[in-house]
């Protein structure tokens, strides 16, 4: 506690001058264990491979200095908890310029609020929920947000199905479940009437058996089921519904995107679709660029966490570069990266070319994509705001 | 009514579980008086053994195959994970509880123990096999069947059959066997049964081996129906299942035996009945209501004979 006065008081001082020896600090939030550690893995590598590929050129040049990147990852265990006091960690006592992550919504909302109140800026590479930067100048985020993801599922499965009867399966405790959940009721309800979401259960932490909640929602027979959830549980529930007879279309959102999700899944996820912010069958000119090293360096195709990450990660230091030199003041350096970031025109990144909005949200396309016969992640279509 | 059925099946499937667990509970409580916190770590690790041991058998580590057929392969699994989950039972009680109950230590530092080695469990295998999940291979062909409105695969069906089965052989063992005289011997008195000349330490290891390798079978029977292995898996199941081990009455298997089905069809027919919302908050509250009205749990007694 003492200790952590101490750093609290030291924080806001000189870091060190600017100079070439000097180095770059980010810290980097994820989920290295937990829930999601696959999550956690990707943005790891992803980050480590933009920064060696920095470091191959010498450094990163701000205002005519080279300087060495220093990342430092903590691992947020997948809980809220820990993202909060791993956040406190970096800014307090690492003293970092800028923090990537939290991953999910579930961390990033309440550490976006640590971020902002301690001027530190903040960018989330993938967290959906509008919470996590809604009134927050420092915090931002590289993925698009679920009030514009939901109608996307919505209007992707009303076509793709002829569907006007839906049923959702969403994880109670996880923000960016619920709130996605919540989103896609609201539209799917206002596009074909009130009770058109024929079923809307939910499951508690750690829950495996879904066995009555489908039932549920079979027994409403929907056109199809719509899982806002994380990877591992989409596994579990799949072949839960199967096993209970269930042999129509599951319509998913981003967090299905792991390169985890067909390890756990199998034949079960074939054929069905969930949208989502790149898609890596497919790709061309600097996505494609990134998979290939991704996958020659680390042996899987990255999925969108990686590519989010990276881009996310080349906005910070974009905007490191574009304030024109540190001053070695870390408070002031750490508010001139918050004005760069969010005066950034067009940055062309590896999943679409974005802008911030007022709130530090991008302004960016989505895509919807199916799970083929290869179990791959293959383009369908796109959707633009 | 169709989906009364269907949640009466799929109760009978979770409840299972729930039981399986819960008997291991009971087993070691009924003995020795003590609340093994670790069992459903036990569970947990029960259920990587068996992954381990399908997944080697199937040749996944070896250039060499075995070649066994899955169903030949799930036969070996079943005693292998046995025996090794009950190796790691008698471990635990070997190096954490045995060296405290010669020392005559109280009973709280002896739970405190118990929850310790769970939480060594779980962060060991973190450690050693690092967090990402791991999916069980399907071992057996599984094939979905519907009669009358109601839907099951054959591991469903051969889990609620397990699980009354295992049932009856561990009544059978404790209510006709010189093993369960001796064991109902020692939960009526530790101290003066040694006088009798039965061997307390021999019984008590024997009982983490019944305990445990139902710890086992259950970890096993589990992974098949839930394919997505993780550390944390046991924590929340084990907890679970004591409490319905303590609603059953806990120390009589019986108890433990109906205690983990009613929980299994609490949690299933509240969420059938009631948004899904509320599905612990209700199912937790009745059974809080059922201790309060019998405090010993369903078939539990005021500190006789147990077991």
């Amino acid at each position: 506690m003492i200790l952590g006065c101490f750093f609290a008081l030291g924080g806001q001082g000189e870091y060190s001058p600017a100079d070439a020896s000097d180095t770059i600090t980010l810290g980097f939030v994820i989920p290295l264990t937990g829930d999601i550690p696959k999550v956690g893995e990707s943005s790891r590598y992803a980050a480590e491979m933009l920064r060696e590929e920095i470091m191959a050129q010498g450094g990163l040049e701000v205002g005519g200095v080279k300087h060495e990147l220093r990342f430092i990852y903590e691992d947020n265990e997948s809980k809220p908890e820990s993202a909060v006091m791993t956040m406190l960690k970096l800014i307090d006592r690492d003293r970092v310029l800028a923090i990537v992550g939290p991953q999910s919504s579930k961390q990033a909302v309440p550490a976006g609020q640590v971020a902002n109140d301690n001027r530190t800026p903040m960018i989330s590479p993938w967290s959906t929920n509008p919470d996590a930067t809604l009134n927050r100048p420092w915090v931002f985020r590289a993925a698009f947000l679920d009030p514009f993801q939901a109608p996307v599922a919505v209007d992707f499965a009303m076509k793709q199905f002829n569907a006007d009867k839906a049923a959702v399966l969403f994880a109670l405790a996880n923000d960016y479940s619920k709130g996605l959940a919540e989103f896609f009721r609201d539209d799917f309800e206002s596009k074909n009437g009130k009770g058109s979401v024929v079923a809307f259960e939910s499951y508690g932490d750690r829950d495996q058996d879904f066995s009555a909640q489908l039932t549920k929602i079979l027994s409403a027979q929907p056109d199809f089921i719509f899982l806002p959830n994380n990877y591992n549980e989409v596994a579990l529930i799949v072949r839960q519904a199967s096993d209970l007879g269930w042999t129509g279309p599951f319509m998913g959102a981003d967090a299905w995107g792991s390169a985890e999700l067909m390890t756990l899944c199998g034949d079960l996820c074939k054929g069905h679709y969930f949208s989502t912010h790149y898609a890596a069958a497919g790709a061309t000119g600097a996505t494609k660029d990134f998979i290939e090293k991704y996958q020659a360096k680390y042996g899987y195709t990255p999925d969108d966490v990686a590519a989010l990450t990276w881009d996310a990660t080349r906005l910070v230091l974009e905007a490191i570069q574009s304030t024109g030199g540190l001053s070695g003041n870390l408070r002031n350096d750490r508010a001139a990266i918050r004005d760069a970031m969010a005066a950034i025109e067009e940055f062309d990144g590896i999943t679409g070319s974005m802008r911030f909005d007022d709130e530090g949200d991008p302004i960016k396309c989505a895509v919807v994509v199916k799970i083929n016969d290869a179990g791959e992640f293959e383009f369908t279509e796109s959707v633009c705001p | 009514m169709e989906s009364l059925f269907q949640n009466i099946m799929n109760a009978l499937q979770w409840g299972s579980f729930y039981s399986l667990i819960a008997l291991g509970y009971c087993l070691v409580y009924g003995v020795l008086r003590l609340i093994n916190f670790a069992h459903g770590d036990i569970f947990m690790v029960g259920a990587f053994i068996a992954y381990f041991a399908a997944t080697f058998l199937m040749g996944t580590y070896t250039d060499f195959s075995f070649g066994l057929s899955n169903p030949m392969v799930l036969l070996l699994t079943i005693p292998i994970t046995m025996i090794l989950t009950a190796g790691v039972g008698v471990t635990i009680e070997r190096v954490a509880y045995r060296p405290l109950r010669n020392k005559g230590a109280h009973r709280l530092y002896v739970v405190i123990t118990a929850l310790m080695c769970g939480l060594i469990l779980q962060h060991a295998n973190l450690a050693v096999l690092g967090a990402s999940r791991r999916s069980f291979p399907d071992l057996v062909e599984r094939s979905v069947y519907t009669i009358g409105g109601v839907t099951f695969t054959n591991l469903r069906v051969a889990t609620i059959l397990a699980a009354f089965l295992v049932f009856a052989m561990l009544y059978t063992i404790i209510s006709k066997t010189r093993i369960g005289m001796a064991m109902r011997a020692i939960s009526y008195d530790r101290f003066a049964i040694p006088l009798m000349g039965i061997p307390v330490a021999t019984i008590v290891v024997i009982t983490f081996v019944l305990g445990s390798s139902l710890a086992g079978l259950a970890g096993l029977l589990y992974s098949m129906s839930y394919p997505v292995l993780e550390p944390y898996m046991g924590a929340m199941i084990g907890w679970k299942a004591f409490i319905a081990a303590v609603v059953g009455g806990i120390g009589d298997i019986r108890g433990a035996f109906v205690g983990g089905f009613l929980l299994g069809f609490l949690e299933i027919m509240v969420v059938a009945f009631f948004p899904s919302t509320f599905r612990d908050l209700i199912a937790f509250s009745i059974l809080l209501l059922i201790l309060s009205i019998k405090p010993t749990g369903i078939f539990g007694m005021a500190q006789t004979t147990k077991i």
